[in-house]
């Protein structure tokens, strides 16, 4: 069996694709052929409850936007955040830890020691500063984010390469006269994956998760624009009156989260040539 | 032949390993002096911790870099004591290999036998990818795996103990060594499988003309195989003899108590 025909023997992975490929599609379909968009306030149709009669599926929320098509432009950023600030960190934090590990002595610590100085500076400030410097853009949110991120990921994976390199498989590469480039590519990065993988699906959800907690501090996505988080937050606040301004986004922000967990699942499964159904 | 097997490929001089250890330095091999000849067999025994796989370390150049190495290790002529990792690259794997003993992990779980094989002569012979595939899948052939083009498309792990041994075997002939340091090759193996094993080693290196330096405790391989045998003990090479002598008039008392502790199926209890 390959390894992509193991992926879809797993029924989970298989939904959770789906599904997250459903709304990935119709968060950009949709919009597209909604007479409505995400900007233009309708103050006639102030706070509208969710109906199946009217025009508005979801409702609108307290400026008259329409909530559906809020939410999916909602998710076509959470989901770009998400994933690209995960690629990001996972080649980055890979290759860092992977180098490091490998080569071991004085490069190993000197790259380490980045890797701390890097976790000691407080976030937050670091974000604020970068926003006061360059202005309020979306792409500051992914350097950010991908700065941070791949931390974790480069520590985890040098301490798993300091084990592997005591493996005698990797004894024997170096018997056959294999170097140092081409042995972190063909015999210690394949077998990261599993790790890698599973880690990876761990930063998706709480990179859109820490997205969403930086919108709420106003530092994310711009209004009128919304992120999945920034919705909850505007939510929030409205949710004794307009309990459906929160429930909407926070179901698709848990939907997601949960959907990459199941993936991750799946992939793990696939990868590992050991555990085969 | 005696013409061939007089040239000395291997010259160990006076091979001294020490680990550092937190309380006390460690000795894994004293002032140990050895030769192999080309095409020779030399069997190396002894118990565990005398400093047989040390020795096959040292020759590689795999001792960590904590361990301090005295002496001197030749081959055909050239120190590889103190030598750089880049040159020695291009002694491992084309001039001197190794077969390790777990062939279970000396084989990447996540590698393909027939790219495994094939790094080899991609790595020093340069050869294109398929020209390195098709060598890959004659040394499979060579070592007489069966189905070899199902089997090297599988992992590691979908091959049984046997033919794992076989890959690594091939993995060890592929870039044509002169030397094959072989570090218990059998011992992972069951009975049967390790006769089949055995005879291979036999086969290969008729068949290559390489010297095989056979490290075992197992003193019915090196009856089977060796040309000559070392006999080791606590980092000290305490005899060395062509084989049937050994056997049949051990000198030192160490090797005589290890032959009689070898049990027979014709003694008493």
């Amino acid at each position: 069996m390959g390894r992509w025909q193991r992926v879809r023997s797993h029924r989970g992975a298989v939904l959770a694709g789906g599904v997250l490929l459903l709304l990935a599609l119709s968060s950009v379909i949709v919009p597209a052929l909604s007479p409505y968009d995400y900007y233009t306030p309708q103050l006639q149709f102030i706070s509208l409850p969710p109906t199946l009669h009217g025009a508005h599926l979801l409702g609108t929320d307290p400026l008259g936007r329409d909530l559906l098509i809020r939410v999916l432009w909602g998710i076509r950023i959470s989901l770009l955040i998400g994933l690209a600030a995960s690629c990001i960190s996972v080649v980055v934090g890979v290759l860092w830890g992977a180098i490091a590990g490998y080569a071991g002595g004085a490069i190993d610590a000197l790259m380490m020691r980045a890797v701390d100085v890097l976790y000691s500076v407080p976030f937050v400030p670091f974000v604020i500063v970068l926003t006061v410097l360059f202005g309020h853009q979306l792409w500051l949110m992914f350097v950010a984010i991908g700065a941070v991120s791949w931390l974790d990921i480069a520590r985890i994976v040098r301490g798993e390469t300091l084990s592997l390199k005591r493996r005698e498989f990797i004894e024997a590469a170096r018997v056959s006269g294999v170097r140092a480039a081409r042995m972190i590519r063909t015999h210690i990065v394949p077998n990261l994956l599993g790790v890698v993988i599973i880690y990876a699906t761990l930063t998706v959800p709480s990179v859109i998760l820490f997205e969403a907690f930086m919108s709420f501090l106003g530092l994310g996505v711009r209004a009128p624009l919304a992120s999945l988080g920034s919705l909850i937050a505007d939510g929030a606040s409205d949710m004794q009156a307009h309990p459906h301004l929160l429930l909407v986004p926070a179901v698709v922000l848990a939907t997601i989260v949960y959907c990459f967990n199941f993936i991750g699942d799946g992939l793990r499964d696939a990868l590992d040539p050991h555990e085969r159904p | 032949m005696s013409q061939i097997m007089s040239q000395t490929l291997l010259q160990i001089r006076d091979l001294s390993i020490v680990y550092p250890g937190a309380r006390a330095n460690v000795a894994a091999l004293c002032d140990l002096s050895l030769e192999v000849a080309a095409g020779e067999c030399l069997g190396l025994v002894g118990e565990s911790g005398s400093g047989k796989t040390a020795l096959l370390l040292a020759i590689l150049g795999l001792l960590p870099r904590s361990a301090q190495v005295r002496g001197s290790i030749c081959y055909r002529g050239r120190e590889l004591l103190g030598l750089e990792a880049r040159q020695f690259n291009d002694i491992r794997g084309t001039r001197i290999a190794m077969v390790f003993q777990d062939s279970m992990s000396a084989l990447n779980p996540y590698m393909r036998v027939i790219d495994q094989l094939s790094e080899v002569p991609r790595v020093h012979g340069g050869l294109s990818r398929r020209a390195a595939e098709q060598r890959a899948l004659d040394m499979i052939e060579a070592v007489h795996i069966g189905e070899p083009r199902r089997r090297a498309r599988q992992y590691p792990h979908e091959l049984s103990g046997g033919m794992r041994q076989r890959v690594m075997i091939a993995m060890a002939l592929i870039g044509e060594p002169d030397v094959v340091l072989a570090d218990e090759p059998t011992t992972a193996l069951d009975v049967t499988v390790q006769a089949q094993i055995l005879s291979l080693l036999q086969e290969m290196r008729g068949r290559t003309g390489a010297a095989l330096v056979l490290v075992t405790h197992d003193l019915g391989v090196v009856a089977q195989l060796a040309d000559r045998v070392g006999v080791m003990r606590a980092g000290q090479l305490l005899e060395q003899a062509r084989c049937a002598q050994l056997f049949s008039h051990p000198q030192h008392p160490y090797t005589q108590a290890l032959l009689r502790a070898v049990p027979r199926m014709d003694a008493y209890p």
